[in-house]
């Protein structure tokens, strides 16, 4: 047993505890923020160290330490890392429990490292509902009545997608008697095709499982929930769900969907064409209903929707070709890289923006390019990121994820998501409009602390490091997606 | 490796945006106006060098001052830049309006940093596409142009700025998605971003089985959105009309000819597609021509009178272009750099007369040839050269598209539609004079009185666009020598 490759998650695990410890004790609460950014940057740089490394497994084969989940504990630190410097205003506005919003995100974090390291069904779900049920405290966190109805619809709405993936677990698990991911991946390759043809067992748990998941990527028909949770949630944790959790789901579907129903061909060509339509509708629907939104928070919302669409673009790709193709897989992870700044970015923007105006309607950010240049300035460059225009990081991420999709035949869905990147330049710029070229509604300048300072400029930095300079992170994603040896 | 000449002229302009945005305030707006003119006059000064120096002997490289980095590793594309005889005129065409437009705008004083600073970014991003050889690098290129276009329509334009804008933007997006489209299917049927390599190899490279014409419409989709080709023109007379004079002369001078270009570019990586579908296209080109050119006898605003008489001007590019012979696409390469001079020129002179008169119906126009002189002898030269008068850039232009297309041997009955083409060129008689007439000549109107004429600063860049338009309409020579040398590896591959 080599406890040593779990390192990273232990400090995050003492961190929460300290930080709770802490809040006890002291009364300059700025403390606690330090405290919880120092325990995700030593948990990075310990990741960071295994990076490399040959693939092993920790707990009897129930944990991987691989260069793809090293990937993915990568980039959710950082996110963290990022959301706990934009948490710094927000945070200190509230009257109690500091100690354990921090903690909280932290352990939000803790699980969703353990999603991408589990090769096990069990783990899986035990590490998704670890990283499920501090969000769900998070949302309700400003307990005002918005907040707390985004909690209670995302806390109902996420149990009954945890039912619904721990039944399609079931049922895999029926047909196989297995729980170890790449022991049921050998089972099916095993069974003979009428064999699998006369069980409906096999194919009802992955439609489940896709379900269960589609809902923690907020996939159409899977999203009702994002729009309310989204508005409701305190901005930083609107932005910790967009991205973070997201990514999250999309590492557990390319773990288990890769090791387990990769193969035979027509079971992957089954599911990536599921992925495919799921693709289209989450891409239309998203950036449909985005356009008639007032509230920004919704309005990303809706966004994300749209984003997880061109993701399950990979994710079908992967479908099409799962051993003949690294693009659509890499693309993912990149593709995830790139938007976790981008929102962030955006999100971040959108924060120091609200705290002073106190709104987060459209309309009131007009004149924000005269009031908060550098914050309007940036916020566009994220927006022209989200669409997918060069020279930011959501171009690069498109390009990649798309280049996989047409040499696998899937040219019908690229034309489709880079028509819906046109939809969606309507909304995004509609923003970018009300900034630039709308009145003031006073003079007055908007001032931004330090911490959101160096969080907005580090993630702006991603997205036109990402977006010029791609090769670097390209590569990574690559290494990374090479996959999986368990 | 050599001075990188390419990536000094592409980037001068930026370099003066960054400059301007770090150190000069709002306030300093004569320095922030002398900076824009510093970064951009280099860059003219170089393009004229390079100009110079491109080895047109027999023996030389088709593709000249490449620079080539390694850049994207895993989608194994390059920063590739460089030159031919196609691209070059373009360059420094580019690189030149790019100057003129900084003095035509030295009256602005809205918010001159913000301004300035989208104006070099423009050019800079149109340089890149021109000299770009990596499909990669061009797509960007191409994609960037549209925000600094979109800022300097809606804050800086008049009229429904805000909705031309939006309009702009949308359009070019749709193009240009299909346009990625095409680019990502010919990258994973040929495994290239090298548009020398995609141009030579030609689908002899084809690796995996997919049909070239649905990629060749994609790409060509995207191109056509630009230069405009009829029906997709319709975002154009809004653009140029509501954007401000300096854009009208980028967007009318420049930016569509990347549509142009793009398509002969096309043409060369899908000659065998080109040839199947000529027929169509040179029908979708008469037309362009002739309704372009009704609609325009229609127009009342200055403004989107000459708009409207690109949509037609453009169609002799179409129409030169997909004649596919050697003359004919020489002539429309040349067409566009005259249009570019000529519509610039018209769009600076409609632009100044606007300023000083605060007018530009031509119902409410009339007689200002006494009251400006200088501004209605260069409005009218520039409008004569805009209906090919002999002598002008525009005539040697359209007699190349004209004779070239008529003598094309590769599509079937275009004589016919070549004679209906050069229709346009008489309807174009009609809206210029017609325009010339009812803004200079007639009674003199009192309320006009007082009006002020060019400045000096008007007066240079006047003399410039006049002699260059001169020049090339006297020796044409001096473009056609390097345009056909850029035109004839894609003459080859189309054969005939």
């Amino acid at each position: 047993m080599n406890l040593e490759l779990f390192i990273p998650e232990l400090i995050l695990v003492a961190s929460a505890v300290v930080i709770i410890l802490l809040d006890l004790f002291v009364q300059r609460k700025g403390v606690l923020a330090v405290t919880s950014l120092i325990g995700v940057i030593a948990a990075a740089a310990v990741t960071l160290t295994m990076w490399g490394g040959t693939d092993q497994t920790i707990f009897d084969n129930r944990l991987a330490v691989d260069s793809f989940a090293l990937f993915f504990k990568l980039l959710f630190l950082g996110i963290a890392a990022l959301v706990i410097l934009a948490s710094a205003d927000y945070a200190s506005k509230l009257a109690r429990f500091q100690g354990e919003y921090y903690a909280l995100i932290l352990l939000s974090a803790l699980g969703m490292m353990l999603m991408v390291a589990a090769t096990e069904l069990i783990t899986i779900y035990i590490a998704l509902e670890l990283a499920s049920i501090s969000l769900y405290a998070l949302v309700g966190f400003l307990k005002d009545p918005k907040s707390s109805e985004a909690s209670l619809k995302y806390l109902l709405l996420g149990a009954i997608a945890s039912a619904v993936m721990l039944y399609g677990m079931a049922m895999v698990f029926g047909f196989t008697g297995k729980t170890q991911l790449g022991e049921v991946g050998g089972a099916i390759q095993a069974t003979s095709l009428p064999g699998v043809l006369t069980s409906p067992a096999l194919m009802a748990g992955i439609v489940l499982l896709i379900a269960g998941f589609g809902f923690k990527i907020a996939a159409v028909p899977f999203h009702m929930w994002v729009p309310d949770v989204y508005e409701g949630a305190p901005t930083p944790i609107t932005a910790y769900l967009s991205v973070g959790s997201k990514a999250a789901g999309f590492a557990l579907i390319l773990r288990v969907f890769y090791t387990t129903f990769g193969l035979p061909a027509w079971l992957s060509l089954d599911w990536g064409m599921i992925f495919a339509i799921l693709a289209a509708f989450s891409m239309t629907v998203g950036n449909i209903l985005a356009i008639p939104q007032a509230n920004i928070k919704r309005m990303l919302g809706y966004s994300s929707i749209a984003q997880a669409g061109y993701l399950m673009v990979g994710l079908a790709t992967m479908g099409m070709a799962p051993t003949a193709d690294v693009l659509g897989r890499s693309g993912i992870l990149f593709f995830l890289a790139s938007y976790a700044v981008t929102n962030l970015g955006a999100f971040i923007a959108i924060i120091a923006i609200s705290n002073k105006i106190g709104s987060d309607l459209i309309q009131d950010f007009s004149g924000m390019g005269k009031r908060a240049p550098v914050l309007a300035a940036t916020l566009t460059l994220c927006l022209i990121s989200l669409i997918g225009m060069p020279p930011a990081a959501g171009f690069m991420a498109k390009f990649y994820i798309f280049s996989g999709a047409v040499q696998h035949g899937l040219l019908w869905l690229v034309i489709v998501a880079v028509i819906n990147s046109v939809i969606s330049a309507y909304y995004y710029l509609r923003v970018a409009k009300v900034m630039w070229f709308s009145e003031p509604a006073s003079e007055e300048k908007v001032p931004s602390s330090g911490a959101l300072r160096l969080a907005l400029g580090l993630s702006c930095l991603g997205v036109v490091v990402l977006g010029i300079i791609p090769a670097f992170m390209m590569n990574l994603a690559e290494a990374a997606a090479k996959m999986f040896a368990f | 490796m050599s001075f990188p000449y390419l990536s000094t002229i592409i980037f001068l302009p930026l370099a003066g945006a960054i400059v301007i945005a770090a150190f000069l305030p709002s306030r300093r707006d004569k320095a922030i106006k002398w900076v824009s003119a510093i970064f951009t006059f280099i860059p003219m000064v170089l393009s004229v060098v390079l100009f110079a120096l491109f080895d047109r002997s027999a023996g030389a490289g088709n593709i000249q001052f490449q620079e080539e980095i390694a850049w994207v590793g895993p989608l194994n594309a390059f920063y590739h830049l460089g030159v031919d005889g196609l691209s070059l005129p373009m360059v420094v065409l580019t690189a030149f309006l790019g100057f003129m437009v900084i003095l035509i705008s030295w009256k602005e004083h809205l918010r001159v940093r913000e301004y300035f600073i989208w104006l070099l970014v423009l050019e800079t991003s149109i340089l890149g596409v021109f000299s770009s050889l990596s499909l990669l690098l061009f797509f960007i290129f191409w994609e960037i142009e549209i925000i600094p276009m979109y800022f300097l329509i809606s804050v800086w334009g008049s009229g429904r700025k805000e909705y031309s804008a939006t309009k702009y933007v949308i359009y070019t997006l749709f193009g240009s998605a299909l346009m990625l489209a095409g680019i990502l299917s010919l990258y994973f049927t040929t495994g290239s971003l090298n548009i020398v390599e995609l141009t030579e190899k030609g689908l002899g490279m084809v690796q995996s089985v997919m049909p070239a014409a649905p990629i060749f419409f994609l790409l060509l989709t995207g191109f056509a959105v630009k230069l405009p080709v009829v029906p997709l023109h319709t975002w154009l007379p809004d653009a140029h009309t509501d954007a401000p004079t300096a854009g009208s002369v980028m967007l009318a001078g420049a930016l569509i000819k990347m549509g142009g270009y793009g398509i002969i570019r096309v043409v060369g990586m899908f000659p065998q597609v080109a040839r199947d579908y000529a027929l169509l296209l040179v029908i979708i080109a008469v037309i362009s021509v002739l309704y372009g050119a009704a609609v325009t006898l229609r127009q009342h605003d200055l403004k989107r009178l000459i708009a409207y008489s690109s949509v037609s001007h453009m169609g002799y590019v179409l129409l030169g272009i997909f004649a596919l012979g050697q003359v004919s696409l020489t002539g429309a390469a040349l067409q566009m750099v005259s249009h570019g001079l000529l519509t610039g020129l018209l769009f600076a002179m409609a632009g100044l007369t606007m300023h000083n008169v605060h007018e530009r119906d031509l119902r409410k126009l009339g007689g200002l040839a006494r009251q400006v002189p200088i501004i209605a002898v260069v409005f009218s030269l520039a409008g004569l050269g805009s209906l090919g008068l002999p002598g002008t850039s525009g005539f040697a232009a359209e007699f190349l598209v004209f004779t070239g297309s008529f003598g094309s041997t590769l599509v079937s009955g275009i004589r016919v539609y070549t004679l209906l083409g050069v229709a346009g060129v008489v309807l174009a008689a009609g809206y210029i004079l017609w325009m010339l007439q009812r803004t200079f000549y007639g009674p003199v109107l009192e309320q006009y009185n007082g009006v002020a004429d060019a400045t000096i600063v008007d007066r240079v860049y006047m003399f410039v666009f006049v002699a260059l338009i001169m020049l090339i309409g006297i020796y044409p020579g001096i473009l056609t020598d390097v345009i056909q040398l850029g035109i004839s590896p894609i003459t080859r591959l189309i054969g005939g």
